[in-house]
């Protein structure tokens, strides 16, 4: 059953409530991860009160292992559940890459699809707290790299909340990305519709219309983009801006036909520029699209450093609006 | 191999069929070696041959709904869990046929009819991927048993030190054999551990731990059964650590040079295979004919393989990008 209600809820909660539909329509469903349980409910409070609702062999605080904690999402996922792995922040992906990589992502392949691993891994990520060069990195590209994983970066709670329960239910191991300063700062919240309102993944969502220039992102910068585009309306310049939405399935088709009408592009994301995903984007249009290009596509991105702690390096690192602003600007000389 | 008559020692009809499981693994490897030496095959291959016992031992205290996860090093596993032998020898040659249709090869062989779920090609990784199974088997409340099997080498990765406790934490029902062959590709063990014995680790995690003579079947089965039951009955995850050795190095083209000559062929004088098979007889548990009997039924089984996968086409190359998601992403 869906409904339309409106309610302005922020992304934290938002994906609390996805996690709760989901274990509540499939008994198969658990979760596990460092201290996700009551009272704390997660460093971040993301799985608050469900523990209490579904038990703690449900929802399961682990160890600090987080290879056996991936390791054994992965087995159960083999034996027939749809473990909901959280790993608290995305740097501590390292420490458990080979279950990532070289098992779930590649036991569907390996076996030759006679055992899958529908599994999701929930991790927090971003800079901007100062939480220095191990606690912010976005890492979505490693994931890309990676056949056999599905790549997922909500922009707002309400795709957030409709995204997870598409992962979760999904045959193939999902990398759930979380921009951890959207979690509850209230201005990110936006009215998200109770009930089990899926969004396929694979499917780009056009955030705003424009004719001029094309400017595709996905997480926390596409509320960036779309400032850039306020600012460039005032000077005369029509932006569309394409919110991804999922890496892998990437949703090509939305992209290009974006691209070929305004001729422009530019590809904005926190990660470190170089080979960051906006490099895979870029080169992509390039080979469909070049000879009809007016310009070539920019990239906006991280710059190519660890994060740093103080804070006008850390503002320094991840791409600002007027980053974003200029880019545009460049491609219309 | 000390195989010894206890009162509680397993049946006639058990002790055949572990001898039957041991033939056929010692028969496929050495068909295996034959035809890679002779040059009729080229595959990467990891001889399980001198490790027979521990396959056979625990193997036959499993129901096919049980799994088995296992490593490289697998053959003896996968054999003794009851993957198909056609299909094996037809994945290992990367024939459609195969187990994983030629898209896995030896190092990942999976045939969940069988229960045989994991084989993995990264050292330990086995171990948290088995608690998982452990994991489904407790939520879903049966008496499954997972059964992973390992390296001494795989006892110094962070993997096995996260699985352990975790296991033991969770009271899994998971049984970690270490097949303790001495040697870690080319490094003794005595160089790489801090252990004389890979058993001293349990006592870490707060889990009950064996060591056994791996090619002693009937102690195997013992220390086996008594694992088995225990996780089967809730009752948590146990260690075994089986000694052995593998007598040919750890890949085929090993020049062995860091094994002394002595040590290879004292173990290989004592190869547990026709030992059991001797003991079998002299205690009056087979008859020389039974066995005959069943080491030429294997014997045509492996012919029989041979023939099948060698005559399997390769996979189509419109499988390269199936299986990689349910549906096709490029
Ligand atoms: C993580 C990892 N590191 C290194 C290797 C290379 N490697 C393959 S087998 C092996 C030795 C493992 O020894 P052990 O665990 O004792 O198993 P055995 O081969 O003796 O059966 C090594 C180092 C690997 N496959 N995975
Ligand atoms: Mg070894």
């Amino acid at each position: 059953m869906t409904t339309t209600e409106p309610r302005i809820i922020p992304m934290g909660l938002a994906l609390n409530e996805a996690m709760d539909i989901a274990m509540g329509l499939d008994e198969k469903v658990f979760l596990l991860g460092e201290d996700i349980a009551e009272p704390s409910g997660g460093v971040y409070k993301i799985t608050k009160g469900l523990s209490t609702k579904y038990g703690t062999h449900r929802v399961r605080k682990t160890p600090i292992s987080e290879a056996a904690i991936i390791g054994a999402a992965v087995g159960a996922a083999i034996a027939g559940y749809k473990p909901v792995a959280e790993i608290m922040i995305m740097d501590f992906i390292a420490v458990c890459l080979d279950q990532i990589t070289n098992h779930a992502a590649k036991i569907r392949y390996m076996s030759g699809g006679q055992t899958t691993v529908p599994m999701v891994i929930r991790t927090s990520a971003g800079a901007g707290r100062q939480f220095g060069a191990q606690h912010s990195e976005m890492l979505e590209a490693w994931a890309v790299h990676t056949p056999g994983l599905k790549v997922v970066v909500p922009s707002n709670p309400a795709d957030a909340k409709g995204l997870l329960i598409s992962s979760i239910f999904d045959p193939d191991p999902v990398l759930f990305v979380e921009p951890m300063l959207m979690y509850w700062d209230p201005q990110y919240a936006c009215d998200v519709p109770v009930g089990d309102n899926r969004i396929p993944l694979g499917k780009a969502n056009i955030v705003r219309e424009g004719k001029d220039v094309t400017v595709i992102s996905y997480g926390k910068q596409v509320h960036d983009a779309v400032k850039a585009a306020d600012i460039l309306a005032g000077e005369g310049v029509s932006v569309e801006v394409i919110d991804l939405r999922t890496l892998v399935p990437l949703d090509e088709a939305t992209v290009l036909a974006s691209v070929s009408k305004t001729k422009r592009a530019v590809v904005v994301h926190e990660a470190v520029t170089r080979c960051g995903f906006g490099a895979e984007l870029s080169s992509r249009i390039h080979e469909e699209l070049f000879g009809t290009l007016a310009a070539p596509v920019a990239r906006v991105g991280g710059q190519n450093t660890p994060v740093p702690y103080a804070k006008n390096l850390e503002t320094a690192f991840v791409p600002q609006v007027a980053d974003i602003v200029a880019a545009i600007k460049s491609l219309n000389k | 191999m000390a195989t010894t008559n206890r009162p509680d020692s397993p049946d006639r009809e058990t002790l055949v069929q572990m001898y039957e499981i041991q033939n056929k693994i010692k028969t496929t490897d050495e068909r295996f070696r034959s035809m890679l030496t002779s040059g009729q095959i080229q595959l990467i291959y990891y001889s399980p041959r001198g490790q027979e016992c521990i396959s056979a031992g625990y193997a036959v205290h499993l129901r096919p709904d049980d799994y088995v996860v296992t490593i490289y090093r697998g053959l003896h596993d996968h054999l003794a869990k009851g993957v198909p032998m056609r299909e094996l020898w037809a994945e290992f040659l990367g024939r459609s046929t195969g187990t994983c249709k030629g898209k896995g090869g030896p190092m990942h062989i999976t045939h969940p009819d069988s229960g045989l779920v994991v084989t993995t090609g990264i050292v330990g990784s086995g171990i948290p991927i088995a608690n998982g199974f452990g994991l489904a088997a407790q939520l879903a409340g049966t008496d499954q048993v997972t059964v992973v099997n390992f390296g001494d080498g795989a006892s110094n990765i962070g993997a096995f030190h996260e699985g352990m406790n975790m296991a033991a934490v969770w009271k899994l029902p998971v049984v970690f054999v270490c097949q303790n062959n001495l040697y870690g590709e080319h490094t003794p063990m005595s160089m790489s551990t801090g252990v004389e014995y890979i058993s001293e680790r349990g006592a870490a995690y707060g889990m009950p731990a064996v060591t056994v003579n791996g090619n002693d079947p009937v102690a195997m089965w013992h220390a086996a059964g008594e694992a088995i039951a225990r996780a089967r009955a809730g009752e948590g995850p146990t260690l075994i650590e089986a000694r052995t050795y593998r007598f040919y190095g750890h890949l085929m083209g090993d020049a062995m040079e860091y094994m002394p000559k002595e040590e290879r062929k004292a173990a290989m004088a004592a190869d547990p295979v026709p030992a059991f098979r001797a003991w079998l007889l002299e205690n009056g548990h087979a008859t020389e004919a039974q066995l005959a009997e069943i080491e030429d039924k294997i014997v045509a089984m492996v012919d029989d393989a041979v023939e099948f996968a060698m005559n399997s086409p390769e996979p189509s190359l419109d499988e390269l990008y199936t299986d990689v998601y349910e549906e096709i992403i490029k």
